[in-house]
């Protein structure tokens, strides 16, 4: 790496620097924490329930969507079918969908007055409640059934079209020949990243859980530092939190977790197998429960947003526009740092472009909180913090999308910009940016659209003035005010589209050669 | 004059001595079998390879310190030979200056070359607007403006025909020398090197052999040649 050393000149040091920036960032808010930690607080019993409840609801989202994800790529890799493409594509929105959105999109099915209940009522048939336990799985599943997917689709699309042509000679079974080895290995490493994935599922369990029997972690620490104003107490939980994403984040490195963004998708091999009516009604039905469960949320979202718009209060706009300043600072921060860290290469960058995801947002926000705490108004600071820690929480993606981009430049690109001189700021503008266009366009809307309706750091620091979009919706539902806040859904999930669509976009305008 | 004084490459278990002088202001061809060590030998020269021993002169300074970029060395490389996002007209400019607003200066002596090589009215246009042939002679504009002494070429042309690879060495041969370079040229095929090469060097079994004329050589080739061609 020496050799890049010299090509990047001084642009070397802006990526030290950002790698140092989000290792300072991760280990101080800890180091705060665990400072913090150590001032006299002790875990009592609810907080004991609450661990068991985060790796519980953890365990059994994971499980569930790993299980149910099965036969919706199965029946995806082996059929054609018009839309096809389609869903595929929206297999990939929940990641950029507001957890808050998605929630009330839930609610309108399975809530209370949802439809479910409507349905069963006519029937005759007692309500069923999804706050608690069921109602976070339920939502868990929602946002990760579409990532176990594509996992598996993955695992699916990987095996050659040669060796469905092979046992279709022969005869052989495909399920046991290729099928089953495929999922061995793909299955484990899906289920540990949704486990780790829910383990730090603040706003679902904020919004459906709460009470003694359904608080996670994340969400006995914004208790803790909330309504029983104890930091101590608060920073002891964020401690714990940080050993459970750890030791499960441990336990992945053990098994390959596959990357969520894989190329390869919209192929679907000659297949012989899976002919019979049986398989065809198995593979129908599995592709239609799985749309259905993805869109009628999003469909009730979009159908009760527009009742909604007229009753919009006038704290939304203010709250729409920090948003939106929020979600720009962050994801300029997110892609700056990803960038600068993606040219410099090297072990620091590695460490420093996956150390996020060890941590958590909420804890980030707990060790600002708790280094901020008695001489700045947490009010004043939310913005700015939540605009740090949404970066940091982004970046790993960022860095993701950003870092072998930038290897095949250098491979194929590399070797004239040398002859040329091209070094330092030149090469950047030259070579590196206009190269990269399409990878910042996408991290940059990927960081923006996971900022604007984001629902985390901002509840531990907001006061009166100082709300997001997301919160403002939290407190609408909250107050009952639901038509109120089916319109800001509405906004927010256009919001969150947006910002994702005009930075890719931006990203694939013009593409060059 | 290009000297290379008992260079030693040493790449895992593949090892290269060399020691000759460049032939000044002539095409000097690099023949041997794949695999011998010509590209990594050009490497060498052009600064991308670090010779683990010896020392590789211009006009008696050492270049071996030197990155890429400040060597007076061009190269074409077998392919990405230019920027696929940027004009040919930028491409070109770029050897002289990275500016975003190169002066007039520049851009005349850009417009010159790409005219002298015939692509006048095609400045605005990307490398994937162009021919192969087209590519390669906007890769040539960029050798010439950027006015280096010393050309290495790596089989740029290797993926054209054999009418139009024909009359692009002609090309290249005629520009370089006219503008004075002095030129090394790797190559596959004999039939090329006669054509427009004046010497030879042979990469073979870990040697360099010294410069000799390239009719002599291909005339009476020594064992390893001889070996690599195929001849008895």
């Amino acid at each position: 790496m020496a050799h890049r050393a010299v090509a990047l000149g001084p642009l070397r040091w802006t990526g030290t620097a950002a790698a140092v920036l989000v290792v300072a960032l991760v280990l101080g808010t800890l180091a705060a924490v665990a400072s913090r930690a150590g001032s006299g607080a002790a875990l009592a019993s609810a907080d004991v329930a609450a661990v068991l409840f985060t790796l519980q609801q953890a365990a059994v989202s994971a499980v569930l969507s790993v299980a149910l994800a099965v036969p919706v790529a199965r029946a995806l890799a082996r059929r054609r079918f018009a839309g096809r493409r389609a869903l595929v594509a929206l297999m990939g929105a929940p990641f950029i969908l507001p957890v808050i959105v998605a929630v009330f999109g839930l609610l309108a099915i399975f809530g209370r007055g949802g439809l479910l209940n409507a349905g069963l009522g006519a029937l005759g048939l007692g309500p069923v409640s999804v706050y608690g336990f069921g109602g976070v799985v339920l939502a868990n599943v929602f946002f990760n059934l579409p990532l176990a997917t594509r996992l598996i689709l993955q695992g699916w699309s990987a095996i050659p079209a040669e060796r469905f042509r092979l046992a279709a000679t022969l005869n052989a079974p495909v399920g046991r020949l290729l099928e089953r080895p495929m999922l061995r290995d793909v299955l484990p490493g899906a289920a540990l990243a949704i486990f780790l994935i829910c383990l730090a599922s603040f706003a679902v369990a904020l919004i459906l859980g709460g009470g003694p029997r359904a608080t996670t972690v994340e969400v006995a620490i914004f208790q803790a530092l909330r309504f029983d104003f104890d930091p101590a107490k608060a920073a002891l939980l964020a401690l714990v939190q940080v050993a459970l994403c750890t030791v499960a984040a441990g336990l992945a490195g053990l098994v390959t977790v596959p990357a969520a963004f894989g190329p390869g998708l919209d192929r679907v091999p000659a297949r012989w197998d899976g002919r019979g009516r049986g398989a065809r009604l198995a593979d129908g039905a599995a592709i239609a429960l799985a749309a259905a469960f993805l869109l009628a949320p999003l469909a009730m979202v979009v159908a009760q947003g527009f009742v909604g718009l007229g009753q919009l209060p006038l704290q939304v706009w203010p709250a729409a526009l920090r948003s939106l300043a929020v979600a720009l600072s962050a994801s300029v921060l997110a892609v700056g740092l990803a960038l600068a860290m993606a040219l410099r290469g090297g072990a620091l960058v590695q460490v420093a472009g996956v150390l996020p995801l060890a941590s958590s947002a909420l804890v980030m926000g707990t060790g600002l909180f708790v280094l901020s705490h008695g001489w700045l108004d947490p009010g004043h600071i939310a913005l700015p913090a939540t605009a740090l820690v949404n970066a940091a929480a982004s970046l790993p993606f960022a860095f993701r999308a950003l870092a072998p981009a930038v290897g095949r430049i250098e491979a194929a690109h590399g070797p004239l910009a040398d002859t040329l001189g091209l070094t330092g700021w030149p090469r950047l503008r030259w070579l590196y940016l206009p190269r990269l266009r399409g990878e910042l366009g996408f991290a940059a809307g990927l960081s923006a659209a996971l900022s604007v309706g984001d629902l985390g750091v901002i509840t531990l620091f907001a006061g009166p003035d100082s709300a997001t979009l997301p919160l403002v919706m939290y407190r609408l539902m909250g107050s009952y005010r639901l038509q109120a806040a089916a319109g800001v859904a509405l906004m927010l999930l256009a919001m969150a589209l947006a910002v994702f669509w005009a930075f890719d976009r931006g990203g694939r305008g013009h593409a060059a050669a | 004059m290009l000297r290379l004084e008992a260079v030693r490459i040493v790449q895992d278990d593949f090892a290269l001595t060399a020691d000759f002088t460049l032939p000044p202001a002539a095409v000097t061809a690099v023949l041997g079998p794949s695999g011998a060590g010509k590209s990594t030998l050009l490497g060498a020269i052009a600064g991308f390879v670090a010779p683990a021993a010896g020392r590789i002169l211009w006009e008696g300074r050492d270049l071996t310190p030197l990155p890429p970029g400040a060597r007076p060395v061009s190269i074409l490389f077998q392919d990405n030979n230019l920027f696929p996002h940027l004009d040919i007209a930028r491409n070109v400019a770029l050897a002289i200056t990275p500016a975003a607003r190169p002066g007039p200066d520049v851009t005349d002596r850009v417009h010159a070359a790409l005219a002298q090589l015939g692509l006048q009215g095609m400045e605005g246009r990307r490398p994937g607007a162009l021919s192969g042939g087209q590519q390669s002679r906007a890769a040539l504009a960029r050798v010439l403006v950027a006015g280096r002494p010393v050309v290495l070429l790596d089989e740029p042309f290797a993926a054209l025909g054999p009418a139009l690879r024909a009359e692009l060495l002609d090309l290249t041969r005629a520009q370089l020398l006219a503008a004075g370079c002095s030129v090394l040229m790797v190559t596959h095929d004999p039939a090329d090197a006669a054509r427009i090469a004046d010497h030879a060097i042979v990469v073979a079994e870990g040697k360099v052999s010294p410069p000799a004329p390239t009719s002599a050589l291909l005339a009476d080739p020594p064992p390893a040649l001889r070996a690599y061609l195929g001849q008895p």
